[in-house]
Parts: structure tokens; C-alpha cells; sequence
């Protein structure tokens, strides 16, 4: 009746189990909070029913800060592990327990961090800078997100029922096989990735198609934000990228759930194809994450010069350039395989070549400050330490693409740094810089600088605490994933080292949810009345802070790049047409219903309970066309009602 | 002003008819990268028989050949049924896709008899790395001439229910669209699996 569900699912280790309850308690804490703040149809109404990409994206950021959260705490635990567990003394967690819970830190911060905090920046400024009302398909958009969650609640609920995974966030086989994994953990991997990347897929399609189709009049794609651009050739990579993704996952499912033979050692099973074809979506998908973060670095350092962005036209080539080259370098992440000298020359050459446009791109960033009126707010702040960091991230990259170094440096703590130095000082700071840059066109009123600049330097400082370390263990000698070692070694220092480093960065973590609160609390101080906090250049900045839900009264007309800032300049304000009726989506609780019975199905699938699966693919369906079957999906908002209403938001910016 | 609401109303409807007809050849071309990751393990896979039977002993063209004719058959239905759909004839285009949703079930069963026969020999996706290519490969586009099948039944329904209207036309398009890529998958496979296998 229930599977391979029992009792036993419930956690017993000590650690585990205070994870798990505080948890459990965390998630019944905010259920209470809403129920006694009566905001329940509010959220429901507001948010959980939504469809405009604004609120989406908001949930989106909700969820990928969570998650910032969990996944922190799990680095913590490594580093703490790291720095106790030496000689007889064997730190504080099991090497089971370790083991999921590094892979736990990956997935998490991978698929439900960085890909959350992107597609909640994207769905929130990409409609408002090519001059939307919305999203190509606003529905399809909703379901993504939802999927979104389920992928986020199925990893989060195997620290309360049952297990993690424990073979690394690629869960390479034959470890990850049936034979040395035999639990759920893997199962819970592969559906809560599976769900969410179907859902990422979807979105692909869903952005590729607004820019394609929904950009305003004029607006040619040489006319782009740079930041449109970098989303559009990160969509068309999503759309290469994630159906191997999706394969590669069902085959692992099939090897375990149905006795295939397709990444196991025995039976004509092939394990390192599975590493190929992981990497084949794995190398992609780091620069699916890191392109969106330069096109945000793009906006915010031509702003903050007050110049426009050097070399616009080397920017597009670059990113294009980029996108096609990481889909031709995969191999590099094994070269032990045994490919041969000259698989892995080609492979190294192609990705020392992937630092040329990377090198352009960080000169045009330099080239656009130069002679710029530099204005030093916080994102610019985030652009000084990403270029410093990508920087020497960069250059470590470069080092280990020669092969007979990577020989050396393989799944060292050497790796361990460069990535996180890319993906810290690249993703992560990028995001941040978006978040503050964009919040007061989502919200109205500016985040604290004061807060931010702490925020900003304890997060530097920690990195480089953390991570510096971590190269010198590297050629130390010291491999990745070790739950412990002997004292002989004589890396316990530099460990503790890296552990302190953590603390300083969960110090910064601690700053910017007080940025948050007080940025909150002393909101009336720091309105944004004029929708243009920092004399911007492009379209989203010429419309009403918070941006009102239809987005633009009239769809604007561009006729340059940087139009907003050609009319500021010109003392006119952009052409404005007349007023005319807008047809809007209404809400649909049918996103969130299908993620539910999609839940289901990914749960009973973990759990092997057949019958539940079936009831939940089959509620999907029928949901799904019980959606397609209604016809009325639509409202309109007549001309005369969206005149009252932009005159209202332009007037309350003048006289506030 | 009715005019002009009405005209506006007519851009609207094109442009999202644009929209959605672009997103589903986007959508397509990921179904495509799917299949080709499939093709790439089987092509990686199809020698590893692990000792059991290979392509050579498996496979009988003949009956793949029937196979094959008919579900090219109903991509020339399904093509009729849209020609009857852009005439507004409600009658034709139930009858045209009735009878292609006959075919894609014959097809399908025959697909299944093949693979109950390889099973009923011991030859299943358990017996070699080989096998779950082959059976994975199939399957998937097997389970995708399922999913056009009830797309197919419900796309009848509501061409019965709401008639010809312009959402019902737009979807029977890109059910053509997705039951020819099908046909384009399946000589891919025809090709590739069967008659490089077997010859």
C-alpha cells in the first residue's frame, strides 16, 4: 500500500532528527504566523493564484533566499566537520550524514539558489525592459514556477521522511545504481531535479518566446538591454541544454526503478556515459546561470557611470559566443577519463578559448566606468568584487583546462575553490546587485545602503577567508568531500581557516535579512516617488515605482538603445500613443493544483507507492485539460479605467 | 468603435496565434534534443548485448515496415483533417481524425506486441545494456503516439462540443505539427534501430 514507506523513514540520528524538527517547526511556525495575521486569501488571491511575472518572481526570490539559508547552514556543517574531524577526533556527523549532506549543499544551491534568484530577476524586469504587459504565455509561467517549488519541497522533505542523497550533487553512477545506493535518497535527487528542470524547460521556452514576440514597437533586438540579450541566449541554452538533462535523469530512474542497464557496471551498462552526458547539461548550465549576471552587471555599471555601455555590439557577440562554446567543453570536467592526448587537447584549447569573450566582456565593464561619473551604491560595490573574484576565478579555470595540471588538481579542494569563485563572485554577487539595483521598481522604496555596504564587505572578506585556504589545500593535496583526515597532513589550520570564513559570510547573510527588515521598516524615508532612483537609461525606469500590474499604461515606442535616457537627455518624454483596452490573464489556482498532484506523483515515484503515482500523473493531465478546456481566461481593462489609474500612480509620485 | 474593437480584437487573437504556434516549434525542438540524447545512448549502447541476442536476432523488418506505413498513413490523415478544419467542416474533421486516431492505436498496439514478444523470449530491458537502449528509445516515442492518441480524443471533444472555433483550429495545428514530428522521429528510428540493425 505505501511502498518502501515505513516507520523507519523518520529520522534517528541525533543531528538529523534536530535538522529535521526545526524544520518541521520552521514550516508550521509560518503557517501559524498567516493563519493569526487572517492573510490567508489574501495570499491565495495575491500571490499563490497569480500570474503576473511580477508576483511570480517575487516568489521565485522568497523561495531561492529560503533556500540561500538551508543550503548556508549545510556549508557550514562541511566546514565545521572539516575543521574538527582530525585524528582520533571524528568531528560531530556521521560520513553517511556528511555525504548527503554536501550533496544536499549542491543541488540546493544549484538548482533552487542560483536558478531561482534568475528566473524570479528575469520574470521580474525582462517584461519591463522590452516594454510588455507580460510573459508570452502567463500560464505556462505559473506552472513553471509551481514545478519550481515541488523540485524545492521534494529535497526538503527528505531530511524529514527518509534520506538524501549521498553520491555527490551529480550523483555519478555506479554509486548512484541501485546496487551501492539502495535507498531513497538518489530517488529523491533524481525527482525533485527532474520536476524542477521541467519546469526551468518550460520557462525557456516561455522567455525565448516573449522576446521574440512581445518586444514593444522599435525595439529591434540590436536595440536590446543588454540584459535582454544575455536572457535570450541563456533561454536558447536552456532549450538545448535540459532535455539531455532530462533523458540522462529518466535513464538513472530506469536503471533503478526498472532493472535497466544503461550507467551500470555489469550487463553492458556504460557509467561514463552517463558522466558525459551530465556534463553535455552541466557545463551549459553554469553559464546558464552566470550569462543572466552579466547582463545585470551591464545595466548596473552603465547606470552607475552614467554613460552608455562600451562596446554593445562586442557584449552580444561575446555572450553568443560564450553560449556556443560551453556546449563544446564538457569533456574538460574529466579529463581522467582516459579520452586520450588529443580528446583532451581540443577540449582544453576550447575552454582556454571561452576567456577571450569572458576577457572582452570584463574590459567593456572597465571601459563603460572609465571617464564615467562613478556613483560607488551597492550594486557598483557587488561589480567591484565580482571583477576582482570572477577574475581569479577565471584565471585558476584557464590553469586547470591544461590537462596534465588538471591531472593534478582533479577533484581537489583546488576545483572546489575555483567553482565556488566563479559562482560566488559571479552568480551569486550578480544577483545580489540585480536584487538591490531593481528593488525599488518592484517595491517602491530603496534597500538601506549602510546595511548593504556591511552586507557587501563581510561577504568579500568571508570568500576570500573561505576560499583562499581551499586553493592552498588543493595543492596540498587535500580532495574534495573528505569527512576526515590525519592530523600529519597539516591542514587543520587552513580548515579552520576556511570554517571562520563561513561564519563571516553567514555574518553578511545576517546583514542583508536586517537590510531587508529595516529597509522595511523605515520604507516611508526612502520611496522611490520618482520611478527613477538612479537616472536610469532603459524603459523600465520611465514607468511608476512599484511598476502597477499591466505594466505600461501605453506600450511604449523606442526609436534607440537607452531610450529612456535619449528622452531624459532630450527633455521630452517618450512618445506616448493613446490609451488603449488591455486584455490581462486573470489568476488560476491551476499552476499550484498541478504542482500538487505532480507532487504526488514525484513523492509516491521516490516511495515506489504505484497507486498514488498514477493518481497524481493522472490529476496532472486532467487538470491540464480541464485548463486548455476553459475559454475564459482573459479580462479587460477599458482605456478610460487605465487612464484614472496611471494618472493616480503619476500624480502620487509628484506630490509625495 | 465596434470597428475598431473588433479589428483589435482580430490582432490580438493573430498575434497570440503567432506566439503559440512559435513556442510549440521551440517546445518540438526540445522533444528533438530528447530523442537525440536517446539515439546517442543507443548508438553508444547497441553493441553492449552482454552476451544475449544483438539487433541482427531480434528484429523483423517486414512487421516494422507495416508499422511504419501506418503511421505514415496517419500523418496523411491528420494532414486532411486539417485541410477539413480550415474549411469549417466540422463533419470531415472528426472523421479524419477518428480514423488517424485509429491508426496511431493500431500502431501503437503493434508496438506493443513486439514488445511483449521480446519479453515473452526472456529478451526484456533487464536482459542488456543493448536492450534498455532499445526498449527506452521505442518506448519514448512510443509513449509519445500515447499522448497524441488522448490529445487526438480530446482535441474531438472539443471540435464536437464548441465547434470549429479559432482555439480549437490553432490546437488541431499543433497537434499535425507534434503527430508529423512524430513520423520524422520514427523514420529516424525505422532507419537507425531497424534497418541498421538488422541488415
Amino acid at each position: 500500500m505505501l511502498g518502501k514507506l515505513t516507520w523507519d523513514a523518520l529520522p534517528h540520528d541525533p543531528v538529523v532528527l534536530g535538522g529535521a524538527i526545526s524544520l518541521v517547526l520552521g514550516a508550521i511556525s509560518i503557517l501559524a504566523l498567516i493563519t493569526y495575521l487572517k492573510r490567508w486569501r489574501w495570499l491565495w488571491r495575491e500571490w499563490l493564484t497569480s500570474v503576473d511575472p511580477k508576483r511570480i518572481g517575487v516568489m521565485y526570490i522568497v523561495v531561492a533566499v529560503v533556500m540561500l539559508l538551508r543550503g548556508g547552514m549545510d556549508a557550514a556543517m562541511i566546514r565545521a566537520q572539516q575543521a574538527l574531524s582530525v585524528g582520533s577526533s571524528h568531528g560531530f556527523l556521521t560520513s553517511d550524514h556528511f555525504q548527503q549532506i554536501f550533496s544536499a549543499h549542491g543541488t540546493i544551491m544549484i538548482f533552487f539558489v542560483a536558478m531561482g534568484l534568475m528566473f524570479g530577476i528575469i520574470n521580474l524586469i525582462l517584461p519591463l525592459q522590452i516594454g510588455a504587459r507580460d510573459v508570452a504565455f502567463p500560464f505556462m509561467n505559473s506552472v513553471s514556477f509551481w514545478l519550481f517549488t515541488v523540485g524545492m519541497v521534494l529535497v526538503n522533505l527528505s531530511l524529514v521522511v527518509g534520506e538524501f542523497a549521498a553520491a555527490g550533487w551529480l550523483a555519478y553512477p555506479p554509486l548512484s545504481e541501485l546496487a551501492y545506493s539502495p535507498g531513497v535518497g538518489i530517488d529523491y535527487w533524481i525527482w525533485s531535479i527532474q520536476i524542477a528542470g521541467i519546469g526551468s524547460l518550460l520557462s525557456g521556452v516561455n522567455f525565448l518566446v516573449t522576446i521574440l514576440k512581445l518586444r514593444c514597437p522599435g525595439m529591434t533586438l540590436m536595440r536590446m538591454p543588454v540584459f535582454v540579450w544575455s536572457v535570450l541566449v541563456t533561454m536558447v541554452m536552456i532549450i538545448f541544454a535540459f532535455p539531455i538533462l532530462t533523458a540522462t535523469l529518466a535513464m538513472l530512474s530506469l536503471d533503478r526503478t526498472l532493472g535497466m542497464h544503461f550507467f551500470t557496471s555489469g550487463f553492458g551498462g556504460n557509467p561514463m556515459m552517463y558522466v558525459n552526458l551530465i556534463w553535455a547539461w552541466g557545463h551549459p548550465e553554469v553559464y546558464i546561470l552566470v550569462l543572466p549576471a552579466f547582463g545585470i552587471f551591464s545595466e548596473v555599471v552603465a547606470t552607475y557611470s552614467q554613460k552608455k555601455l562600451f562596446g554593445y555590439t562586442s557584449m552580444v557577440v561575446a555572450l553568443i559566443s560564450i553560449a556556443f562554446l560551453s556546449f563544446i567543453v564538457w569533456l574538460h570536467h574529466f579529463f581522467t577519463m582516459g579520452a586520450g592526448a588529443d580528446v583532451n587537447a581540443f577540449f582544453g584549447i576550447m575552454t582556454m578559448v571561452i576567456a577571450i569573450p569572458t576577457g572582452v566582456k570584463v574590459f567593456n565593464w572597465l571601459f563603460t566606468m572609465f571617464r564615467g561619473r562613478v556613483h560607488f551604491k551597492t550594486p557598483m560595490l557587488w561589480f567591484m568584487g565580482f571583477v576582482t573574484t570572477f577574475t581569479i576565478g577565471g584565471s585558476t579555470g584557464v590553469l586547470m583546462a591544461v590537462p596534465a595540471i588538471d591531472f593534478q588538481l582533479h577533484n581537489s579542494l583546488f576545483l572546489v575553490a575555483h567553482f565556488h569563485n566563479i559562482i560566488i563572485g559571479g552568480v551569486v554577487f550578480g544577483y545580489f546587485a540585480g536584487l538591490t539595483y531593481w528593488f525599488p521598481k518592484i517595491f517602491g522604496f530603496k534597500l538601506n545602503e549602510r546595511l548593504g555596504r556591511y552586507a557587501f564587505w563581510c561577504w568579500i572578506i568571508g570568500f576570500l577567508l573561505a576560499f583562499v585556504p581551499l586553493y592552498i589545500l588543493g595543492m596540498m593535496g587535500a580532495t574534495r568531500r573528505l569527512d576526515h583526515y590525519d592530523p600529519s597532513m597539516g591542514w587543520q589550520g587552513l580548515f579552520i581557516v576556511a570554517g571562520v570564513g563561513v561564519a563571516v559570510i553567514l555574518l553578511g547573510v545576517g546583514f542583508q535579512l536586517l537590510q531587508l527588515a529595516v529597509s522595511i521598516y523605515q520604507r516611508k524615508q526612502n520611496m522611490d516617488v520618482s520611478g527613477d532612483p538612479w537616472n536610469g537609461r532603459t524603459l523600465e525606469w520611465s514607468i511608476p515605482s512599484p511598476a502597477p500590474f499591466y505594466n505600461f499604461a501605453v506600450t511604449p515606442t523606442v526609436s534607440s538603445r537607452d531610450p529612456f535616457w535619449a528622452a531624459k537627455k532630450h527633455k521630452t518624454s517618450l512618445p506616448q500613443g493613446e490609451y488603449q483596452d488591455i486584455h490581462m490573464p486573470k489568476n488560476t489556482p491551476m499552476g499550484l493544483i498541478i504542482a500538487g498532484f505532480t507532487f504526488a506523483f514525484g513523492f509516491a515515484v521516490v516511495w515506489h507507492i504505484w497507486w498514488l503515482a498514477g493518481l497524481g500523473l493522472a490529476g496532472a493531465i486532467t487538470s491540464l485539460i480541464i485548463r486548455l478546456s476553459d475559454e475564459d481566461t482573459e479580462y479587460v481593462i477599458t482605456a478610460a479605467e487605465i487612464k484614472q489609474l496611471d494618472q493616480q500612480a503619476r500624480a502620487k509620485g509628484k506630490l509625495a | 468603435m465596434t470597428e475598431t474593437a473588433s479589428t483589435l480584437k482580430t490582432i490580438v487573437h493573430a498575434e497570440s496565434d503567432s506566439k503559440t504556434l512559435l513556442g510549440f516549434w521551440v517546445y518540438l525542438m526540445t522533444d528533438c534534443l530528447l530523442f537525440a540524447s536517446l539515439f546517442a545512448t543507443y548508438a553508444v549502447l547497441h553493441n553492449n548485448t552482454f552476451g544475449g541476442p544483438g539487433a541482427k536476432d531480434l528484429f523483423s523488418l517486414p512487421f516494422v515496415l507495416g508499422e511504419t506505413l501506418i503511421l505514415l498513413t496517419s500523418s496523411f490523415t491528420i494532414g486532411l483533417g486539417i485541410l477539413a478544419a480550415h474549411k469549417q467542416n466540422k463533419k470531415q474533421v472528426l472523421t479524419w481524425l477518428g480514423i488517424t486516431f485509429l491508426l496511431g492505436a493500431a500502431f501503437l498496439s503493434m508496438e506493443l506486441t513486439e514488445f511483449s514478444r521480446l519479453v515473452a523470449e526472456g529478451n526484456n530491458w533487464q536482459r542488456s545494456g543493448f536492450l534498455s537502449a532499445f526498449f527506452t528509445l521505442v518506448g519514448t516515442h512510443g509513449l509519445h503516439i500515447a499522448t497524441g492518441l488522448l490529445w487526438t480524443l480530446v482535441l474531438m471533444a472539443q471540435a464536437w462540443r464548441m465547434g470549429l472555433v479559432r482555439t480549437t483550429v490553432r490546437r488541431l495545428m499543433l497537434l499535425s505539427l507534434f503527430w508529423h514530428f512524430l513520423d520524422v522521429i520514427w523514420i529516424l528510428i525505422f532507419s537507425i534501430v531497424y534497418m541498421m540493425g538488422a541488415l
